[in-house]
């Protein structure tokens, strides 16, 4: 083995792992000058204070969500966010069903119930109205309420209904439904989800009356954009009115023109339109035109304001599925800080237990560990901090907790490596061969742990949601950073240490010291006498002497000797 | 810690011996007595002990209380509003109190949420308010269990691609069994709740317990296969010697391991209180003893015990012992 390989080869190492330090040091300080990355990691909600509000699809039975409509979900909601000025609002899905908003600090009641009403906006023909309440008030003055629902009423339609605002789909189950109903209870018994082939009792949401309407004609999605504005006359001249405008896009568009015309040629309550939203009416315009372009304009009582809100219900309100709030979390800035600082004591803490007992344990060559843990925190903590800058990754308390355990699987690569130089070692090999050697078995041990670490947080990430995802991260990424550290760190280190005085003279506080690690090999083809030789005076069975034997011993007998009759159970298969 | 290395240099010579391979009985009676008081354990004390992420309900958690304040404030704060409500209240980090109710309506965590605040004397700001479906910790619990499946089978597969034999599979995956059993049944002993931090816990315990298993393993597959096996030696043998030279490395990683989750279980437990990472480091830190524990103790016998009624292995076994005694013979001449 040529004497200077090994060490050219760590050299070359160590360069490798400054370009990569070096290049994640560019890459995040390029992020910090151009792109708003920074030098510290995103900290999510449990350790900055904020609040999380998981969203579950509210669903009529059998349906389920799909990935992209959930998707969809989150950009609009992310929309409405942002619509309400809240900065820095995170919206994502988690799992297979729900969405996660997290605001920073405690959000207003406007921003929260904007977030909550984040629902399906539909199109239904107005069938009836009436006022809100269900009781009725009789020649005596007294209101009497309305009974409830027979059930054994006809909920099939008599005469099948020949398009949305045919008045055969009020069965006589429906009506008497219908004048049941009360929009004072209306919220309690979530009545306000219905196929959307079937028609639907709801009220406004102002509770000021409630309607019987017709299946969903067109659907929010068909909604490509809504803006409010000041209605001009034809000259340009503005009117003062304000309006809300709405675009359809192509299949709106058609079905809205075929809408408008059947209702402009109805009259009363059956010439509304109800966009509801969330199971309620938003607005129910009346129809004054056939629209034909897809372009049409609800005026009539708006203010700046109103005509705003309806028109960002419009655009924003497209979701394909409502909404409900599963769980509402909020975590003040002042835990969140004080859990932070706390992690990081616990951590520093252990860290000093681990160096301690390394040094303890491994002598100076426990500084080996020290250090390559060192280097490992380095480029974890540039990892995590890209990943924030680039996906948006935020270090949760799980999180740290994951950083904090990881110490404990990296030291462990560097105690298998020690381990196994410490065994070549007693096997008489000489520094330099023992850690090429050692390495050589140790890096298959590591590799093959590590792959099952890995594998447990890839398959976490990928299948967990919430806090678990996190975890799963760190752990995933340590992972791998141990393995560069191991290879490009602490193995280089190595070879250049082997060549040493110190260590390869085996001193005595290098942790390397072939005498105290008993090893056989005394220099060069000196051997100390076997021990089966010294060892053997009492019952003294082969057995006994074979387990007093080392491996280099052994191999030393089959080169040396071939009179050996002591052990014959040797080669004798 | 001279004698440490010298008790490291006796192992990895086979001068002294720790015999664990062979008296496989007393090791799986010592398992199932810690599994039995695992499983009847938390029984005893009422079943597990759930935390508000699975129970569902409401919390609140007032920030920068003087210190020694009163938690019966809290207690009747909450009565006051809501009279059939009984509140859970806990201190949490010193200057923090948490309360947890039973799920309650808008206005009335409103309502609590303000007479909080004045009857602590704190802006509003520093009474935090959250609520949980009932639904929300089980749907985390049940992807995580899904994700436990998938990585049993994936953990299984890998496992027996590299070592080459599904054998090793096994008596990891048992071990690991064991170790998640082990760790929730402590776990709910301690009466500490069960929150999705445990739970995160609980699945780090996974990834730990099989990468302790496989370092061993690795070993063990160097002695017992290939060309670095020692032919005097039964494969028991062989076996055996692989786990006591490793039983140094063992015992320095578990100690890297748990020193630093034992500090964090020292500061989530004494100053923070209840929390996220009190219970992800109590799970760990009995995860990583008993996880280090049935590597040595229960994966390894178990290994050496399935594969010694393979054929081949009976048969060298039995070559090698009548080598031994032949031995022994030779030597009482």
């Amino acid at each position: 083995m040529s004497k200077s390989s090994p060490v050219n080869k760590a050299w070359k190492s160590l360069a490798w792992l400054l370009v990569l330090v070096a290049g994640l040091v560019a890459v995040n300080g390029a992020g910090v000058m151009f792109g708003g990355g920074s030098w510290t990691p995103k900290l999510a909600l449990d350790l900055e204070g904020g609040t999380q509000i998981v969203l579950a699809p509210q669903l009529e039975s059998g349906q389920s969500v799909t990935a992209e409509q959930l998707v969809q979900a989150v950009s609009i909601i992310r929309q409405r966010v942002d619509a309400a000025g809240v900065s820095e609002s995170e919206i994502s899905t988690q799992g297979a069903n729900n969405i996660v908003v997290s605001i920073p600090g405690q959000p207003d009641d406007a921003t929260l119930a904007r977030i909550q009403a984040s629902a399906k906006l539909e199109f239904r023909p107005v069938l009836v109205t009436s006022a809100p309440s269900s009781a009725t008030i009789g020649a005596d003055g007294v209101s009497t309420p309305a009974p409830t629902a027979d059930p054994s009423l006809s909920t099939i339609p008599a005469i099948s209904p020949s398009n949305a605002s045919d008045l055969n789909y009020i069965t006589p189950a429906l009506e008497a439904q219908f004048i049941a109903f009360d929009c004072a209870t209306e919220s309690t018994a979530a009545t306000n989800v219905a196929p959307a082939d079937l028609p639907l009792i709801t009220c406004d949401n102002t509770n000021t009356a409630k309607f019987l309407l017709g299946p969903v004609e067109v659907s929010g999605s068909d909604i490509s954009d809504a803006t409010s504005s000041l209605v001009t006359t034809q000259t340009g001249a503005s009117t003062g009115q304000w309006a809300v405008n709405i675009v359809f896009n192509d299949a709106g568009t058609s079905t809205f023109a075929g809408v408008t015309s059947r209702l402009f040629g109805m009259t009363g309550a059956q010439n509304q339109f109800a966009i509801v939203l969330d199971g309620k009416v938003i607005s129910a315009p009346s129809t004054n035109a056939v629209i034909t372009d897809g372009r049409p304009q609800i005026t009539g009582g708006f203010t700046q304001d109103s005509a705003k809100v309806l028109a960002d219900q419009l655009k924003y309100g497209a979701l394909p599925i409502g909404f409900q709030v599963q769980s509402s979390d909020t975590i003040s800035a002042t835990l969140g800080s004080t859990q932070l600082a706390n992690g990081i004591l616990a951590g520093v803490i252990g860290l000093i237990l681990v160096v301690v007992y390394s040094l303890l344990q491994y002598r100076m060559l426990g500084l080996v560990t020290v250090f390559s843990l060192a280097v490992a925190a380095v480029i974890t903590y540039l990892l995590v901090t890209i990943l924030s800058w680039r996906e948006g990754y935020r270090l949760s308390l799980a999180g740290v907790a994951g950083l904090i355990v990881a110490i404990g699987i990296t030291a462990d690569s560097f105690i298998v490596y020690f381990e196994r130089v410490r065994d070549e070692l007693r096997d008489g090999r000489g520094l330099e061969s023992a850690v090429e050697a050692g390495w050589k078995r140790a890096l298959r041990t590591i590799i093959a742990s590590d792959t099952v670490n890995f594998l447990a947080a890839v398959t976490l990430f990928i299948l967990a949601i919430g806090n678990v995802r996190g975890f799963a991260l760190t752990l995933g990424l340590t992972t791998i950073v141990d393995l560069i550290v191991v290879m490009l760190f602490t193995h280089p280190v190595m070879q250049i240490l082997a060549q040493t005085k110190f260590f390869g003279g085996g001193n005595k506080w290098s942790g390397l010291d072939p005498t105290a690690l008993g090893a056989v090999y005394r220099g060069r083809a000196r051997f100390q006498a076997p021990a089966a030789a010294k060892g053997t005076k009492a019952a003294g069975s082969a057995k006994e002497a074979s387990k007093r034997q080392t491996i280099a011993e052994r191999k030393a007998e089959t080169l040396t000797s071939e009179k050996d009759t002591q052990i014959s159970a040797k080669g004798n298969r | 810690m001279a004698s440490f290395s010298n008790f490291g240099n006796d192992l990895y010579t086979g001068a002294r011996s720790v015999r664990i391979v062979g008296r496989q009985r007393l090791w799986y009676t010592i398992s199932a007595l810690l599994i039995l008081i695992s499983v009847v354990g938390p029984i005893m004390r009422g079943g597990f002990n759930f935390g508000i992420e699975f129970s569902g309900g409401s919390e609140f958690v007032v920030s920068n209380v003087a210190s020694g304040a009163n938690q019966a404030i809290a207690t009747s704060t909450v009565e006051t509003v809501v009279p059939s409500v009984v509140p859970k209240v806990s201190l949490l980090g010193g200057t923090s109190i948490r309360i947890q109710t039973a799920q309650l309506t808008d206005i009335q965590t409103r309502d609590i949420r303000n007479l909080l605040a004045t009857n602590y004397n704190v802006p509003t700001e520093d009474v935090t308010a959250s609520f949980i479906g009932a639904t929300w910790g089980a749907d985390i619990t049940a992807q995580a269990l899904r994700g436990l499946v998938v990585f049993l089978i994936l953990a299984a597969l890998v496992m027996t691609i590299y070592f080459r034999t599904w054998k090793m599979s096994v008596a990891a995956l048992v071990a690991l069994l064991h170790d998640l059993v082990i760790t929730a049944g402590i776990y709910g002993i301690s009466g500490f709740e069960v929150t999705p931090g445990a739970v995160i816990g609980l699945l780090t315990i996974l990834g730990y317990s099989l990468y302790d298993t496989v370092v061993v393993f690795d070993k063990v597959r160097e002695n017992t296969m290939g060309s670095g096996r020692d032919l005097s030696k039964t494969f028991g043998q062989q076996v055996n010697l692989a786990v006591n030279q490793t039983l140094v490395r063992s015992i320095n990683t578990s100690v890297v391991a748990a020193l630093p989750v034992a500090s964090i279980l020292f500061i989530g437990a004494v100053i923070l209180g209840a929390g996220t990472l009190r219970d992800i480091s109590l799970a760990l830190l009995i995860g990583i003893i008993v996880g280090t524990y049935s590597t040595i103790f229960l994966a390894t016998p178990l290994y050496a015990q399935l594969r010694s009624n393979e054929p081949a292995i009976r048969k060298y076994d039995k070559k090698v012992l009548a080598n031994q005694a032949k031995a022994v013979e030779s030597v009482s001449v």
